[in-house]
């Protein structure tokens, strides 16, 4: 098709207007519980139009809320990133490692966060009140690390053979030849790893916090479908996905400068 | 005293039946401050050769000695260019080089450490391009980052892997001149590898023909009595070089031809069940065929 001038507004603005003109048949024939776009809007506009209000626990702008899940994303995030970047360099390094340990990784990774979580409780029970955070937590660092855990592996293991070659001809040592020579080559691979982890972490909050009830994007989410609200399900997906589009362009970002190194 | 020695140095590649064998029989005497060239056809094994040199291989048989001592392990004292140059692209052309000179001199106050970089890459003629990436520069700048890099270690000895076997015939001509250059002003020990017999007759005191592969070994060693500066137009008809070049030809030519290439490989014979279609055969109980099926082995030389 030929190219037309602010094809790039038009194009996407034509996608979105068939989206909601779908959302406004379906709920007028056969979703009759689905809220149209209108009182989606109208339901909503409290929330949006003063994102950081806090009326009650549960009751707080789209914004506010989502600060809060993102808070507990980043802690997760990088508990996910501090634990995967070095196993990922040992699985890469060591043939050993990975003969020991791949099997068993294979078989934790498809493992949806909604298993890992009642076990995430489980296992800080005695830490009290902070239990929920905690094992939210730990499902959001087991599930989101594995891509930086393979594409670090997979990065390392492609570092060329003449790099290794300059670092044993200089003599490096072998946190030398780790920091100057190993990570820099890994980098592009191991931020291609950071940004599906951040991601999976993204998806995995909402998860955790349905289950566990915090306050946040998610357990918002899940108490008003308790409280049969139907208009914020919809605000909330949207939000959600727009925040995970947008995390995944900021990192993307990241991504590129470390492309051309 | 042997400077750098090689005695009897054999080295194949891989295991049981899929062994190569590449070099054999290589013996190798260099003197210090001497620049040898070794000529050899692609693929035969002058890259493994410098490694061999370098440390970074170890010879099947055979050792490597430089001053009397078995080289075990790579080190600084032998600089290497490699035939791909391996700059890290991530460092650009003076961190490249002080990379080196970090590792060299570690005890250097840090402004004698830059100026020695600077020097080097001034050498090299790369001042204006001191501090792009590798990736944005030519292939013969990023060969002479990688020489600039080799001689900043000061070493012992300079391993030169075909530096200029990806570049133009006059770009080569100029790096030629300048390697001839540097090495007037440094005079290493250097092995230059190269693919070119008049690369070599022009910058070495001695060239020595690699025989055509597989299998590998050093030819005669010609003295390339040329006396210095070399005067690239004159050389070309000067009758020395001229012999030079006709017996190092005359050489690789004669080890080709020599060379038989034995390919040896299996065939398989199959069963042989002539089926007599009128004749229904039973299906359990199965008749064994007329003939066995059986492996043979069969040479074939190819000249
Ligand atoms: N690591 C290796 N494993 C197996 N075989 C190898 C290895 N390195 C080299 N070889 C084989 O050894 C032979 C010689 O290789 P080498 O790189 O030394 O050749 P070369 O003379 O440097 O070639 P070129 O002129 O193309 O650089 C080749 O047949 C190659 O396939
Ligand atoms: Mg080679």
């Amino acid at each position: 098709m030929k190219r037309f001038r602010l094809d790039w507004l038009v194009l996407p603005a034509l996608g979105f207007g068939a989206v909601i003109a779908f959302w406004y048949f379906s709920s007028a024939t056969w979703a009759k519980e689905l809220p149209n776009p209108t009182k989606t809007w109208l339901a909503s506009r409290d929330y949006v139009l003063k994102p950081f209000e806090k009326r009650g626990e549960m009751d707080q702008g789209i914004l506010r809320f989502t600060w809060y899940s993102l808070v507990l994303v980043t802690k997760g995030y990088l508990l996910a990133l501090v634990l995967g970047t070095p196993l990922g360099f040992f699985l890469g390094l060591s043939k050993t490692f990975t003969k020991t340990f791949d099997p068993i990784i294979q078989i934790l990774r498809p493992v949806s966060p909604l298993a890992w979580l009642p076990l995430g409780i489980i296992l800080f029970m005695g830490a009290g009140k902070s239990a929920s955070e905690l094992g939210a937590l730990f499902t959001i660092a087991v599930c989101a690390m594995w891509p930086t855990v393979l594409n670090t592996a997979v990065g390392v293991r492609a570092v060329p053979q003449d790099y290794l070659n300059v670092a044993r001809v200089l003599k490096l040592s072998r946190a030398k030849t780790l920091w100057k020579v190993l990570i820099p080559a890994t980098l592009p691979y191991m931020f291609t790893g950071f940004r599906l982890s951040l991601g999976i972490a993204w998806l995995v909050i909402v998860a955790a916090e349905m289950l566990t009830g915090r306050p946040g994007i998610g357990g918002f989410l899940w108490q008003e479908y308790n409280a049969l609200v139907y208009e914020h399900i919809i605000l909330c997906i949207l939000t959600i996905g727009i925040v995970g589009f947008v995390l995944d362009r900021l990192m993307s970002l990241i991504e590129l400068r470390f492309k051309t190194a | 005293m042997p400077f750098l020695q090689l005695s009897d140095v054999s080295k194949g590649y891989g295991e049981g039946p899929g062994r190569t064998s590449v070099l054999r029989d290589i013996s190798l005497t260099i003197e210090k401050g001497e620049f040898v060239a070794i000529v050899g056809y692609s693929g035969v094994g002058k890259t493994t050769l410098i490694n061999l040199i370098a440390g970074l291989a170890r010879p099947d048989s055979g050792t490597v000695t430089l001053n009397d001592l078995e080289i075990t392990e790579p080190g600084p004292d032998r600089g290497i260019v490699f035939q791909n140059y391996s700059l890290l692209p991530w460092l650009n052309v003076a961190e490249n080089i002080r990379l080196a000179v970090d590792q060299v001199f570690p005890n250097w106050a840090e402004a004698k450490k830059s100026r020695h970089v600077d020097h080097y890459i001034a050498m090299v003629n790369l001042t204006p391009a001191r501090d792009k990436k590798p990736a944005e520069l030519s292939g013969g700048m990023r060969q002479r980052v990688s020489v600039a890099r080799a001689l900043a270690m000061d070493p012992q000895i300079l391993l030169l892997d075909e530096p200029l076997s990806a570049l133009d015939a006059l770009t080569r001509a100029t790096l030629q001149d300048e390697i001839g250059r540097i090495w007037q002003e440094n005079r290493k020990t250097v092995v230059l590898i190269t693919n070119d017999p008049d690369e070599g007759i022009y910058l070495a005191d001695r060239i020595i023909p690699l025989s055509a592969g597989p299998n590998a070994t050093l030819g005669p060693s010609l003295t390339v009595d040329i006396p210095r500066p070399r005067d690239r137009r004159a050389l070309n008809h000067d009758p020395r070089f001229k012999d030079l070049r006709r017996q190092i030809f005359a050489y690789m030519l004669e080890s080709r031809a020599a060379q038989r290439v034995a390919v040896s490989r299996k065939l398989v014979l199959p069963d042989l069940e002539p089926e007599d279609l009128d004749r229904p055969r039973p299906n359990a109980g199965r008749v064994g065929p007329i003939r066995r099926g059986e492996w043979k082995r069969e040479t074939v030389e190819v000249q």
